[in-house]
């Protein structure tokens, strides 16, 4: 690990001068992925500041929206009663994610901003686009099983390894922001940067931008959602392939659908073709079926990955059916 | 105004001497610390004395290094000051610095749990935190656990139902079960499975692990 100066700060004023006053600064909250990346020398902060006591921690859920701050932990997040009532889709998401340490620990705002798993990113002796711009994608021709199939560039496969911005896209989650120029709201579909000839950038947040809240407008599928996690053992492993999937119902019929999935994009990953394909259908296993096979639109695997064309829309085909199953 | 450090400095001569005193006589050793007292007074008298005073009173306070921070950790129940690199884990400040080394290090990454404290009365990886982040916080490792020389039910339930071989992952199973006990997450053999997923146990404990927990969580709600 390289030697770095640390700033506390507490409140978002201080946080972005602290940040943009020094080179190399990194934000620092929860602290469990970036302290696996400076074990493992992935970067190299001059500056951390530490923003885990700003004042952004409390969860309000109801019928009408919700309001998470991002310096909650998931499991205040995963536990909230007012969200497993309102927003199950979500604290599912959470509870599947890590362990219970790592839930302990980790922020709302930073898991959205975790950084992919792809072993080339992670080993730094490794050509990596994203780590190393211009040194290449080992991954491309290599170890690539966990990597994407969807919004690949020719400069890099990496997926986006988190579950809770998958429930966000279906909950059409808005992220708060404070930066230098003041506050701004992103959507979360644009919040993550699909690689194409620039992978190094993981997100649309500007140099010294803080995430300070989630806010979610009022969930009209809080009894017929279902969030399906694939991945190589029960507990505590990251998406091979995810599926959140949010139906509002008339009867047997799907008046709409939205679906999104993980582990398999290089970003949280909408499906407008799946959902098309859904509105106005029955929920039978045949027209589930049909749709759930169009998840592969436009996907590319790239050698060790294949087997994730048909693990997604089994995956896809399984959480539609259990959100429609509860209906 | 943030309690930043100011970058440049050096840590030598007087101030350096006065830091290490404070280590020494937090290690009990008094000689030691009025020895290098006196040692530093000799080269700058006003710098030794801002140096203690500094150290004791501040919440983070500066040291001459950019990289280097005074702070006050709260271990079972004891508050203990010390000076660390801002890259000092928790886990190595325990270990290292406190001598606490029943936590133990087994990945550095999160992956193992070996690590697992309680801060706050949460389980977390010491291994995931750092020291200087640790401030302002309660945290509880296995030494703290037993109390008037009798063992916690946890540790007491760990021995009744075999649930260790080599015992180097157990302080991390111990506190991670605990934490999950106080947090009501030990309801079922499932939920006790998929909560202690966080600790690994190459000697394949498992099933007496379960059991051990089951049994404590018994014994609390009774």
């Amino acid at each position: 690990m390289n030697s770095f100066t640390y700033t506390r700060v507490h409140n978002a004023r201080e946080a972005i001068d602290a940040f943009l006053g020094s080179p190399a600064s990194f934000y620092v909250a929860g602290a469990t992925d970036l302290l696996q990346l400076l074990q493992e020398d992935v970067c190299a902060p001059g500056t951390l500041v530490d923003i885990s006591r700003l004042p952004y921690r409390d969860v309000e859920a109801g019928p009408r929206g919700a309001r998470i701050g991002a310096m909650a932990r998931l499991t205040d997040v995963a536990d909230d009663e007012a969200i497993q009532r309102h927003y199950p889709l979500l604290s599912q998401a959470l509870k599947e994610t890590a362990s219970t340490q790592i839930r302990n620990a980790a922020t709302i705002g930073g898991n959205l901003l975790q950084r992919t798993r792809c072993l080339y990113f992670r080993d730094p002796a490794a050509a990596c686009n994203k780590r190393h711009p211009g040194s290449g994608c080992g991954a491309m021709h290599g170890a690539n099983r966990i990597n994407a199939i969807l919004g690949t560039s020719d400069h890099c496969i990496a997926a986006y390894p988190g579950d809770m911005a998958v429930a966000l896209m279906v909950l059409d989650a808005r992220v708060q922001v404070q930066g230098p120029n003041g506050a701004r709201v992103v959507p979360i579909d644009t919040l993550h940067r699909t690689p194409g000839d620039d992978p190094s950038r993981d997100t649309t947040l500007q140099p010294g931008e803080i995430i300070t809240r989630i806010d979610l407008p009022a969930n009209r599928c809080a009894g017929t959602c279902a969030f399906v996690k694939v991945r190589d053992r029960a507990t505590f492993e990251w998406a091979l392939a995810s599926a959140a999937v949010g139906l509002e119902m008339q009867g047997h019929t799907i008046r709409t659908a939205r679906v999104a999935v993980g582990g398999v994009g290089t970003v949280p990953w909408r499906l407008p073709h799946v959902e098309g394909a859904l509105a106005g259908k029955p929920l039978r296993s045949d027209t589930v079926a049909e749709a759930a096979a169009l998840s592969v639109r436009g996907a590319r695997a790239s050698g060790q990955n294949t087997f994730k064309l048909k693990l997604l829309q089994r995956a896809v085909e399984e959480a539609i059916i259990a959100a429609g199953g509860q209906s | 105004m943030t309690e930043s450090n100011q970058p440049g400095g050096r840590r030598r001569g007087a101030r350096a001497l006065a830091e290490q005193a404070l280590q020494a006589e937090q290690l009990g050793d008094n000689d030691k610390a009025n020895e290098l007292v006196e040692h530093a007074t000799h080269i700058d008298p006003d710098e030794t004395i801002t140096t203690l005073q500094e150290q004791s009173a501040s919440p983070l306070a500066r040291v001459e290094q950019a990289s280097e921070f005074a702070i006050v950790l709260s271990v079972n129940g004891q508050t203990h000051e010390l000076i660390v690199d801002a890259r000092t884990t928790l886990l190595d400040a325990l270990r290292d610095r406190l001598h606490l080394t029943g936590t133990k290090r087994g990945c550095d990454l999160g992956q193992c749990g070996a690590c697992t404290v309680l801060l706050d009365g949460r389980a977390v990886n010491a291994c995931m935190m750092f020291a200087v982040m640790a401030e302002d916080h309660e945290i509880l490792t296995i030494e703290g656990v037993a109390a008037n020389g009798r063992l916690h039910a946890m540790q007491q339930a760990f021995i009744d139902c075999d649930a260790f071989q080599c015992g180097y992952c157990t302080p991390g199973q111990i506190m991670n079960a605990m934490g999950l006990i106080q947090q009501g997450k030990a309801g079922s053999d499932e939920e006790i499975r998929d909560g202690m997923s966080g600790n690994i146990c190459r000697c394949g404990a498992y099933p007496g692990i379960v059991k051990a927990v089951m049994t404590a969580m018994a014994e609390v709600t009774e």
